[in-house]
Formats: C-alpha cells, structure tokens, sequence
C-alpha cells in the first residue's frame, strides 16, 4: 500500500532528496489557481482533521472570511500530548518538508500570512529538527518573501515554531491560541469559533500537523485520487500509533478502514505470549475503550469506530492484554485529566478530581458497587457541562469503561451498599453542640 | 540574585518578539531561554522578563505557573522525568519509577542532597510506541528496561564524577 504521509524514502528530510522527489511541486501547481479552487478540491478530497475530531478540513477554511482587513493566521497544531500519540512526531522527523509545503498552500487558500507551528516542549529533539527544516526551506526560498521570486507569484507567508511548555490542554485549539499570545492556556468559550475570532482577535484556521501533511498529494495527485483511497467518508491513509501489549509498536501508515484487528495481529505483530485482549483504545486516552471480545470487524475510521461506540480520536491505539489491571489503567488515565484540567470549569475540575479519589478507593480494595454508580454520575455531570472537550475526554473513559466492563469492575469492589456518612456535613459548620456518635 | 540576560540572549529574545504582532507573545521563548541560562526560574528572572517585553511581571507568573516545564525551584543537574501514562505503565514504567526513586533516594519532585538528580513523575511524553521512557534533561530515553535504567543512572554519575574530575 501506498504511504502517503510517510513514503519510505531515505532521507527525505533532507531538502535536497524532497526536491529530488517532486517536493515544492504541489505549492507552484497550487499558485497558479485560484485559492477557492484549493479549498474546493480539498473538500472534495474528503479530508478529515487527523487532531481528534475528524472534521473536513476544506469545509473548516472554507468558514475563514474572505473579505477582510485583519491579518488571517494558520496555526499548526504539533501539541500532541494525547496518551497513546506519538504519530505527529515522526512528521516532524522524516517528512518536515511536506508538512512546510503543505502550510504554503493552506496559507494560500485561506489568505494567511504567517503561520505557527505549535510543538509540545517536550520535543526539544523534535522541535529543533522542524527549525532546521524550516531553516533550510527559508535558504532555499520556499517559505518568507523570497517565495514571490521562487515561485512567480505576489504570495508569501511567514512559518514560526512556538514551542509549547508542558501543559496537554495547550492542544485545545481555543488555549493554544491563548498560549502562543504569551498566556495562561486557558479554552477559550466558543462560539466565537476561531475563524471569526482567533489569534489576537483575527481569523485563524487551526489543523493538526497530518492534516496538514497531506495537503500536498491532494494537490499533486488530485482530489479523485485520494478519495479513492480507504473508506469513502473518512478517506486517505491515517498514521496509527499502536502501543501497550503488542509485539511490535510503533506508527503504522495505513489506509483508512483497515480492520483493528489486522492492525493488531497482522502489523503490530499480536500480543506477547499469545494472551487475549480484554480491552483496547483506539484513539488515544480519551476515547471510549471496547471490550477485547468485540473487535471482529471493527474498521478503523471516523464513522466505523463510531458505530462501534468509539471514536477515531489520534488514532493511538492502545492495546491491554487479558492480564492488565483494569481499575489501575482507569485510574491512571483519571489521574491525567485531573492534572490537566486547566480549572475554569467546576465540573471539570472537581469531578476529575472526585473520580480519581473514588477510583483509589476501588484501588485500595474498599469500594462497593454504589461506587461504580458514582462514577458514572460524576461522569455525567462533567459531560457536556464544560467550556473545552477535555471534560468530555475525561468523563467517556470512566463512564465507557465502568459500563463495558461492569462485570470486571464489580468483582473488585464490595457487594455491599456503602452509602456516605450523612452526618458527615456537620463537621463542616462550626458548632459548639456536641453532635450525634455515628455507628456504621 | 540579580538576573540580567546575557547578550547572545537578548538578540534571541528581540529575534522571537519579531515573530509576533505583540510582544507579550514572546514570553514563552523568553522564558525557555531564561531557562536555558539560570537553571530555573526565580522571581527576579521573572522581573528582568517583564521588564524586557514591557509587560505586568503578574503575566509572566501567570504564564509560568501554569506550564509545568518552567523550573519554579531549582533542579538537579539532571532532571530525571518518569512517564508512568497508560502505554508506559503497561510496559513496567512503575517498574522503573520505583529503580530510579530507589537508586537516587529521592521521592517525586525532590532533588538529590548534591544536586545532581532531580526526579519527576510526567505525563504521557509521546513515546508509547517505545514504552517504557523517561527523559534527562531534553533527551529521551527509550523501549527501557529495570537493567537499562540502572545502566544508565551509572553512567549518568559517571559523566558526572569526570566532570568534577577536571
Ligand atoms: C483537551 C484537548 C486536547 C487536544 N489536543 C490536541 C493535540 O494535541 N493535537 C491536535 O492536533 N489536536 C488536539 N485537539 C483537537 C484540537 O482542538 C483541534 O480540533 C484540532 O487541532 C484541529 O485540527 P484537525 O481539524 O486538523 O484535526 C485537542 C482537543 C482537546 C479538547
Ligand atoms: S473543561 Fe476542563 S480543561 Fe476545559 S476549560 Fe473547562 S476546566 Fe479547563
Ligand atoms: S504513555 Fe509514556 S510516552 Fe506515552
């Protein structure tokens, strides 16, 4: 199968070897149109962000005002701190030329000037092999003003790195867009979405850095080409991330629609010592978990998975085999969100961190059934009640998980209903009465 | 402690506000090079940083209080960061948290009596497909085992007592 994304070429991160190979063709072919007729063929294409959501990426630059007087911006969205993600990465290290000439055209499409790449800090190594990609694309004139004389037009645009600092809500678009004005990264209330209201109150389009890269074969090859490959409502290949109890982790660029399983045994090479699955992820942390007996026929794309009650998310699949600790990994996920949660919201911060004090208890082995009830209704109550999707992402792993696995969850807690101690309230106020002894 | 920028420093800084159509947008560069030069960063760093960008020193706290790669206290000289996320913990990473706690003697955010190791536990670093990790300082380490971990603390040290050795 073809790699769209990820050709296996030596050294194509090397400008020399992308030129070689065609590179900067799409961005001339792109120039000498019209930027509604690139938004028109990426829509076409079918192309869906590859960041989470799965929303068709001409349709999303097609929201960008055409007649403006404030500066439009692109921003690159490399946070990638999603457990289970690592795919962007590899972008960055072995094509970071595609991804550069896929900002030009999307720049040109959209009307923006200046675009930034956001990379998470932790990718210091990552980070510095995007900056001298993008150093060597500036000395050879394919980003900045030298662009109108390379290519023959009167367009150009600016290509920055901002570089994150450790905080995963940073890859919400609305607080990566506060964090690279220099602020706390705090979401943002939408609407205003961030096409009418973006970075420093202009127009702004933020995409993920595979959606991206995958620009430039849409252009090159056309829209027909591409909607042609993998499931026809969520086309192309995607870059899955497989990790956990697989022989062999790692990205796998597949077409979209190939089955979970066939990912799991025919390229992750299958689980160490041949042990059943009891549960997988398929689309990094935040998304619903299925149960390891129901994975036959499950396609990997946005409509399939959610049929099947997940979603495609990252496409980080994470894999847990018979003998994992189920209430451990669900802890140690509730954990993250708790720690992430930027605190705006109340029922995000508080729940994740209700969530997490419920789930040690089961841990601990003092839980009891109405435990699991909790869950849910702490689940719930953050759900939906929130500014940014973290709180979504934080709920559906419990609630999903506890649902699915009941049985799992019910033989680790106590069949006996623990209700809270009501007089508990009372230790609150300040009284000088002497309160009731309570008797278990 | 006074903190001033050194000259190199500044021209990066003035080279990253050009990026931006405000300069309060450069605070996140100009604390990672505040980072780079002091270790950490300490109130006066924080001033020195307003002063530069001419903005509230409040914003630049705001701004380091909420991501957690900006050093508020000093660290060791390596800064040891334990992912112990999903696709790591499934891999043994509590394995190789509780060797490194063991081999420094030191708990979760604490640094060695000789300021040699500091210890964090992180979140997920996006290597999962290379699970177990952690990272020194900016470089990571993969696909670790209890063994390679041990081998690597050692020769970490001893990097170190040849460095002192000159
Ligand atoms: C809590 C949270 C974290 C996110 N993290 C990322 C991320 O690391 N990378 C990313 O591309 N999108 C992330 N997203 C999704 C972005 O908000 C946005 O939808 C995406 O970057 C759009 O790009 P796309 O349309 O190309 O997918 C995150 C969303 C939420 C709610
Ligand atoms: S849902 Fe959570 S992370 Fe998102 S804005 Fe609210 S508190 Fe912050
Ligand atoms: S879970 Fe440890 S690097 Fe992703």
């Amino acid at each position: 199968m073809e790699k769209i994304v990820l050709p296996e070429i030596k050294h194509l991160h090397l400008i020399d070897v992308y030129l070689a190979n065609g590179g900067f063709n799409a961005a001339r072919k792109a120039f000498s149109q019209s930027p509604d007729d690139i938004i028109d063929q990426v829509k076409k294409s079918g192309l869906r962000g590859r960041g989470g959501a799965a929303f068709s990426a001409g349709l999303k630059w097609s929201f960008m005002p055409k007649t403006t007087t404030k500066p439009k911006y692109l921003c690159v969205n490399g946070d990638e701190s999603e457990p289970g993600s690592f795919k962007d990465r590899q972008i960055f290290e072995f094509n970071p030329h595609q991804l550069i000439e896929g900002i030009l055209i999307t720049c040109y499409a959209i009307g923006a000037k200046t675009c930034y790449i956001y990379i998470r800090g932790e990718y210091h190594k990552w980070i510095r092999l995007m900056e001298n990609a993008l150093a060597d694309a500036y000395r050879h004139g394919f980003a900045g003003e030298q662009m109108k004389e390379k290519f023959n037009t009167d367009f150009s645009c600016e290509i920055y790195v901002h570089k994150g600092a450790g905080a995963y809500i940073c890859g919400e678009e609305s607080s990566l867009m506060n964090s690279i004005e220099g602020k706390r990264g705090y979401p943002r209330v939408k609407p205003p979405f961030p096409a009418q209201y973006g970075l420093w109150g202009c127009p702004t389009t933020v995409n993920n850095v595979e959606t991206i890269a995958n620009v430039p074969p849409i252009i090159s090859n056309g829209w027909n080409w591409f909607a042609k490959i993998g499931e026809p409502k969520h086309p192309g290949t995607i870059l899955f991330g497989i990790s956990g109890h697989v022989n062999k982790p790692g990205v796998y660029e597949l077409p979209s629609g190939t089955l979970l399983t066939d990912l799991i045994y025919n390229y992750a090479g299958g689980v160490p010592g041949n042990k059943k699955i009891l549960c997988v992820i398929p689309g990094g942390s935040s998304m619903p978990p299925l149960r390891g007996d129901q994975l036959e026929g499950i396609k990997m794309d946005a409509e399939s998975l959610k049929a099947a009650g997940s979603a495609i998310g990252t496409g980080g699949v994470m894999v847990m085999d018979e003998d994992t600790d189920l209430v451990k990994v669900l802890a140690r996920i509730t954990k993250f969100y708790y720690h992430e949660s930027c605190g705006q919201c109340t029922p995000c911060r508080e729940g994740t961190g209700w969530m997490l004090k419920i789930l040690n208890r089961i841990l601990r082995g003092e839980g009891s059934v109405n435990d699991l009830d909790l869950l849910i209704s702490v689940a719930n109550n953050i759900e939906g009640n929130t500014i940014c999707a973290l709180g979504d992402a934080a709920a559906w792993p419990v609630k999903f998980m506890i649902e699915r696995f009941r049985d799992y969850f019910e033989e680790r807690v106590s069949k006996e209903i623990k209700l809270p101690v009501a007089n508990k309230v009372h230790s609150m106020r300040k009284t000088e009465f002497p309160l009731a002894e309570i008797k278990n | 402690m006074d903190f001033k920028f050194t000259r190199e420093n500044l021209d990066k800084i003035n080279d990253a506000i050009k990026r931006y159509p405000d300069k309060q947008a450069a605070v996140m560069h100009a604390l990672w090079i505040a980072q780079a030069q002091n270790g950490w960063i300490s109130n006066e760093v924080m001033q020195e940083i307003a002063k530069v960008l001419e903005i509230n020193p409040e914003d630049v706290l705001g701004v380091v209080t909420f991501y957690t790669m900006y050093h508020q206290e000093p660290v060791g000289k390596y800064h040891l960061q334990v992912c112990t996320n999903v696709s790591c913990m499934l891999r043994g990473a509590y394995d190789i948290y509780e060797t490194v706690k063991k081999s420094l003697g030191i708990e979760n955010m604490q640094v060695t009596a000789d300021k040699k190791f500091s210890l964090e536990e992180v979140e997920c670093m996006g290597s999962c497909g290379s699970a177990p990790m952690i990272a020194v300082n900016e470089d990571y380490y993969e696909n670790l085992t209890v063994e390679k971990i041990e081998e690597i603390l050692k020769s970490l040290t001893l990097t170190l007592s040849k460095e002192e050795g000159v």
